[in-house]
């Protein structure tokens, strides 16, 4: 066995003896770090999500036993208060997520191209500037927003020079839309939205929208995140050459043209980066949630890694907060996956392919237009 | 190339899974120790003690130190006092971990979810001054029948009236509100453009006195009562009163609690406890203020109380020793002193007469003891009454008797 596994590690890995034996010994103390930190914990949690450890002990010790997809049926299916305000915490959190991703990616490759021009005078100050938030502490951070948007802080203050009676922010939990709808004189829904529903939250309060409260941490996110993104996207523009930009201004193309054509296609890697990383970091919102509101006012600012947390810790029902956790895990995967597949490399579509073939034809009115 | 890798990581996976039985052993081989069987006999040992609090201030903290350390100094065994940042988060990191702090704070809504996974040595029946505590304190903290945990101290809601507002709106001693007829039209005539007449926080804790007036509450006798009609009356008056502006939730003046909403002259009156004292002479010191009983409702008096417990754990070492320092610190002398450090009253009926003498304006706090409701203690009706009091936030919008039934169906699924 061990002749005739040589010669084929020889070949395969091209290492002389000794080299392989050395190579381990020199990963071995991050692999061991790993493990014990990383791994294990992950591990554990997963035995503890389908046991019934009650937190007293080891979750390995004999006492406990395996109770198979209970924790999660209690989370998903049961219909009682763990399931209720599971759907609740997912339903703040997909509204945080579907506003806080588009708008901190935009916001981020705006402010990226624009300290990226040669002419901005005071470049290195802008770049500073947007990225303060980003390495200034979530808790920091989340005590100044407490300020902020109290009844009588400064957001108000200011709104209050436009005539604005401005919320109590961290204090309101009606939801956006329906505050929208409200205006027009819709203020209960249909049988249909409030009688059906899913994880024990109707259709209707699916639809609310973010709580002003809410909104009020979506706008930190979008202040603190973008800067970071910004640097990434700095790093993206920087990397591309210039020539296919000039070739296409040869061609005629606008700048709007070249952006929509030229930039953000090559910029598609550091795109799904950005995406990735805003799409992890929104789902696993946690630190501002138990800085400041940890869940009030309502549930409406509750979100799955919060009440993972408060479900093992503060109301002892271990298994279920890790189930929590790992349908988490998964929920992110999804939508991972999900965004790789919307941003593939796609073949030229006809549609496009028409577009360049008749773009001699049309050169002129693109250039007139 | 591919088989090469697979036994690596086959062979990662075993060194990593061969670590974690033997840290994971250490961990059950630390549990195991400890064969003594609950309710029966304490350990003994010559170890130092740990007491684990969640302090509410500089004060609390000082106080605890110094009792513990004239403890020490007369028992011999070292004692040390920790002050905890998140306490039901340090709890459970020491019970999982094996390594719980001795003695610890515990509130009466954790007691059970510990008590049930073998966290709690249940040494109420050992205690010698066990007959002196209050009887709904005892109650508090039996769980299945067991007296687990000494009451450490307890606090009940009274009413809280800004004295110069009070006779600023032409009111006297006689205008002390005997009714909900009478609070109502006391909060209306202190409700100015400035503030309003009563404000309290947006919870069970606080609306629930006005449910114990009513004849209603949430567990009686361990039978849900949270959909009863008298209940859904208290609401409807408190939805009431806070649509036409003369109640108003702290948080809607502005404060974070009723205290603050008082010391901030955002509320005439506020419905607080004891704790109100240490805090409005802390931040608010030049506040006058006066303590007056609640209200009777349709069913007299009604008022809630709090308290936590000397929680003990079962796999302490020294359980002899800190059943003597539970003894010192619930000793009237201790709670006396702890009293006027930071304001909670005695759990033990000996020292109520010391007590009434040394804060007779505090008096309407203690008569509350008389008459008042705690919350549900079972497992999981933290939880509930967290959704309750999320519910309760949109009081105003929103129907009561649909709030009492989504918590009645909510309680019957943990009270059983």
């Amino acid at each position: 066995m061990a002749i005739k596994a040589a010669p084929r590690r020889g070949r395969a890995s091209g290492l002389r003896r000794g080299e392989a034996a050395a190579g381990w010994l020199f990963t071995a103390p991050v692999i061991v770090i790993l493990g014990v930190f990383l791994l294990i914990p992950v591990l554990m949690a997963l035995w503890v999500s389908v046991s019934d450890w009650g937190g007293r002990g080891s979750p390995l010790s004999g006492s406990v036993s395996f109770v198979g997809a209970d924790n999660f049926a209690a989370v998903l299916t049961d219909g009682g208060l763990a399931t209720k305000d599971f759907g609740t915490s997912l339903r703040n959190n997909a509204w945080y997520v579907l506003l806080v991703v588009p708008l901190q990616t935009a916001l981020a490759l705006f402010l990226a191209i624009l300290v990226n021009r040669a002419m901005l005078r005071g470049r290195g100050f802008f770049r500073t500037a947007y990225y303060f938030p980003s390495v200034t502490s979530t808790v920091a951070i989340t005590v100044l927003w407490m300020f902020l948007f109290t009844s009588s802080g400064a957001v108000n203050d200011v709104l209050s020079w436009f005539g604005i009676n401005g919320p109590n922010w961290f204090n309101d939990p009606r939801g956006i839309l329906h505050l929208a709808l409200g205006t027009v004189g819709v203020d209960a829904g249909p049988a249909a939205l409030t009688q059906g529903g899913t994880l024990g939250v109707s259709w209707w309060e699916w639809l609310a929208g973010p709580s002003v409260a809410m909104s009020a941490y979506i706008l930190m996110a979008i202040f603190t995140t973008s800067g970071t993104f910004m640097l990434i996207f700095l790093a993206g523009l920087q990397n591309l050459g210039a020539d296919v930009d000039e070739a296409a201004m040869m061609d005629g193309a606008n700048g709007w043209q070249r952006f929509w054509r030229i930039t953000l296609p090559q910029l598609r890697p550091t795109l799904f980066t950005v995406l990735t990383l805003g799409l992890i970091g929104c789902w696993q919102v946690f630190d501002q949630i138990y800085t400041g509101t940890r869940g009030a006012p309502s549930k409406t600012t509750l979100t799955p890694a919060y009440l993972s947390y408060q479900t093992a810790f503060q109301n002892q029902e271990w298994g279920q907060g890790a189930a929590i956790a790992f349908i988490l895990f998964v929920i992110i995967v999804i939508f991972t996956l999900l965004q790789r597949w919307v941003l593939r490399d796609r073949p030229v579509s006809k549609r496009r392919i028409r577009a360049y073939a008749s773009s001699s034809s049309s050169s002129s009115k693109g250039a007139s237009s | 190339m591919t088989r090469h890798t697979t036994r690596a990581v086959l062979g990662t996976g075993a060194v990593l899974l061969t670590s974690a039985l033997v840290l994971t052993g250490c961990g059950s081989g630390f549990a195991g120790d400890d064969t003594k069987a609950d309710g029966e006999g304490l350990t003994s040992s010559d170890d130092a003690l740990t007491v684990l609090i969640g302090s509410s201030g500089d004060a609390e903290t000082s106080a605890v130190q110094s009792a513990v350390d004239a403890w020490s100094a007369e028992s011999g065994i070292k004692a040390k006092v920790q002050t905890a940042t998140n306490l039901d988060q340090e709890l459970s990191q020491g019970f999982a971990a094996g390594d719980p702090a001795d003695l610890f704070y515990l509130s009466a809504d954790q007691a059970s979810g510990y008590a049930a996974n073998g966290s709690l040595k249940a040494y109420g029946d050992e205690l010698a001054n066990k007959d002196d505590f209050y009887p709904s304190l005892v109650e508090n903290f039996t769980v299945d029948g067991t007296f687990y945990c000494a009451p450490k101290d307890f606090s009940t809601l009274s009413l809280i009236i800004n004295t110069q507002m009070w006779t600023d709106a032409g009111l006297t001693d006689a205008d002390l509100p005997k009714t909900w007829d009478d609070l109502a039209a006391v909060a209306q005539k202190l409700t100015t453009a400035d503030h309003v007449g009563l404000a309290f926080g947006a919870e069970y804790q606080r609306v629930g006195v006005f449910m114990a007036q009513a004849g209603g509450g949430l567990v009686d006798d361990g039978t849900v009562i949270a959909d009863d009609a008298a209940n859904v009356e208290a609401l409807d008056y408190v939805k009431s009163h806070l649509v036409d502006g003369t109640f108003a939730y702290a948080k809607d003046v502005g404060a974070g609690w009723g205290g603050e909403a008082l010391g901030k002259q955002s509320a005439a009156m506020v419905i607080e406890g004891n704790w109100i004292t240490g805090a409005l002479s802390n931040d608010y010191s030049s506040l006058q203020y006066t303590v007056a009983e609640l209200p009777e409702g349709a069913a007299g008096k009604g008022t809630l109380q709090f308290t936590n417990c000397w929680g003990m754990a079962a796999d302490s070492p020294n359980q002899q020793a800190a059943l003597d320092l539970v003894e010192y610190l619930t000793s009237a002398d201790s709670q006396l002193a702890f009293s006027k450090a930071f304001g909670p009253m005695p759990s033990i009926k000996s020292a109520a007469a010391d007590w009434t003498s040394a804060n007779p304006e505090l008096e309407p706090f203690l008569a509350g003891a008389e008459y008042a409701q705690f919350p549900p203690n079972q497992a999981g009706t933290a939880d509930v009454i967290a959704d309750f009091n999320s519910q309760l936030e949109s009081l105003k919008t929103s129907d009561p008797k649909t709030i009492l039934d989504s918590v009645q169906s909510n309680l019957e699924a943990v009270v059983k």
